[in-house]
């Protein structure tokens, strides 16, 4: 919807100033609308990551009773991620002399490719979404292991210790947290019958109690906890940050990386704490929909301000919970998964099952 | 169709995002590469070996562990969306082949193995 609009304004404007145009099919039209709506997408990720990152950065000083950035730009230090980024794209790329090159300079690449592509079906409103995938939790549920690829092949490039074992714990964490995520996906997936994320959001449109928390209570709110835990370690977020601990592994699976290629992980992490955060608030927290049913303002701006202000909250509580909580152990985080979470994810999502297919 | 040929062009534009910035990147960053700073970082002592080093036999277990998870979650994604007014029957069906898994995790549990440090099992 949103690359035929941008698509056809592009059509209208350039045949009107080059008449010769108007030989070219739709296809090709197409593509270039496509590409446009792409790189308003990298725009707005890297909007939304360096704002994170300040985020991040003043939230944590205010925790500890700092005040954090306070110089660069003026107020706040709000330009201090865009000074940090013009930073990284200046730093000198040290690529370890026994690395696996290619590999090297593959991973990061995978993952940014992959947080980038989870924001095709995102949906800031009913139509200002890339593209309305009939799959598109299992979509974004198969896009996001992806990522556990690049830091398996970072980690392993590396030819470093500390970013083998990094990666190897990464790996292992991001695999277990999987199941219990993938479970709680089914279950919001279930209450709303559809996988579409826009069907999804529908379902939940009017009002604060509509919304997927409360169709099931209380199975409905625990499986949103389950997925909102498994989000964390997902991200690789505190209490889950063993990959890269940084007082036992230094900084993990990225050690060896500097300048630009760490400056992608950072901006996928982010992104991803974005993601997985807009996946709670899809299924379970209404999506775009405003918490009252009446509408003084058009949907798409009402949409994508409900949707952006729910999932940055979401976002908000991680950092909190970050600089509140200490780093769980290794094996306290496997046994946490397979012993509590997937036995905890597993009954609810029949209890759910059980609640959908008897009272539809 | 049309939908996977956008998700095909966001893979594109964001390795080709990627790629014209590290192009800009080599441009502008200084590149001074000699023999120390190329060895792998280990906290400013020489480095011993090499990196590919033995890892815990563990992450295996839970790798394969995870597979059969995961390989059920994608079976349970069809259901999922057709469950509601599908009635009871599609439910129980999905409980049996379910209960045949969670046997599986009961096991790899009874056997210890998902402890991680493996303890002599109970039996």
């Amino acid at each position: 919807m949103l690359v035929e609009w941008v698509a056809w304004l592009l059509r209208t404007v350039a045949e009107a100033v080059f008449p010769f145009l108007a030989s070219w099919t739709w296809i090709p039209w197409y593509t270039i609308g496509l590409i446009h709506v792409a790189a308003a997408v990298l725009g707005v990720i890297s909007v939304i990551a360096m704002f994170l990152i300040w985020l991040e950065r003043k939230v944590s000083a205010h925790i500890q009773d700092r005040l954090g950035p306070m110089r660069v730009g003026g107020w706040h230090g709000w330009a201090q991620s865009i000074a940090d980024g013009i930073k990284l794209l200046l730093k000198e790329d040290i690529i370890p002399a026994m690395a696996d090159k290619p590999v090297f300079k593959l991973a990061p690449m995978i993952i940014f490719a992959a947080s980038f592509m989870s924001f095709v079906v995102l949906p800031f409103s009913r139509t200002l979404i890339v593209s309305d995938l009939n799959i598109g939790i299992l979509y974004v549920y198969g896009i996001s292991t992806i990522t556990v690829i690049g830091i398996i092949a970072a980690g392993w490039a590396s030819n470093n210790k500390w970013s083998l074992y990094g990666a190897m714990r990464s790996a292992a964490q991001l695999v277990s947290y999987e199941v219990p995520v993938g479970f709680s996906l089914l279950a919001g997936v279930l209450m709303a019958g559809s996988l579409s994320t826009v069907e999804i959001t529908l379902t939940q449109a009017g009002g604060i109690w509509h919304w997927g928390i409360w169709r099931c209570f209380p199975f409905s709110f625990i499986a949103a906890l389950l997925l909102y835990v498994g989000a964390l370690a997902e991200t690789n977020r505190t209490p889950f940050d063993i990959p890269e601990a940084e007082s036992e592994l230094v900084a993990g699976y990225h050690t060896e990386y500097s300048g630009f290629r760490f400056a992608l992980f950072f901006l996928a992490e982010y992104t991803n704490m974005f993601i997985t955060s807009a996946l709670v608030v899809i299924l379970f927290l209404g999506g775009f929909t405003g918490p009252i049913p009446v509408s003084f303002v058009p949907d798409f701006i009402a949409g994508p301000f409900w949707f952006v202000s729910k999932t940055l909250f979401l976002v908000f509580v991680m950092m909190w919970i970050r600089w509140t909580l200490p780093r769980l152990r290794v094996d306290q985080l496997m046994s946490t998964c397979w012993k509590y979470l997937i036995p905890l994810s597993l009954v609810n999502l029949g209890a759910i099952g059980l609640w959908v297919s008897l009272r539809g | 169709m049309l939908e996977f040929y956008n998700v095909f062009w966001f893979l594109i534009i964001g390795l080709v995002f990627v790629l014209v910035n590290l192009w800009l990147s080599s441009l502008l960053r200084p590149s001074d590469p000699y023999d120390v700073k190329l060895t792998p970082y280990e906290c400013g002592e020489e480095s011993q070996g090499t990196g590919f080093v033995r890892f815990n036999p563990r992450f295996y277990v839970i790798g394969l562990i995870f597979l059969l998870f995961d390989i059920e979650t994608v079976f349970m994604f069809p259901w999922a969306v057709v469950l509601k007014g599908a009635g009871p029957f599609v439910l129980i069906e999905m409980v049996i082949f379910l209960a045949i898994l969670v046997v599986g995790l009961v096991y790899a549990w009874g056997k210890r193995d998902l402890e991680w440090i493996k303890l002599p099992t109970r039996w």
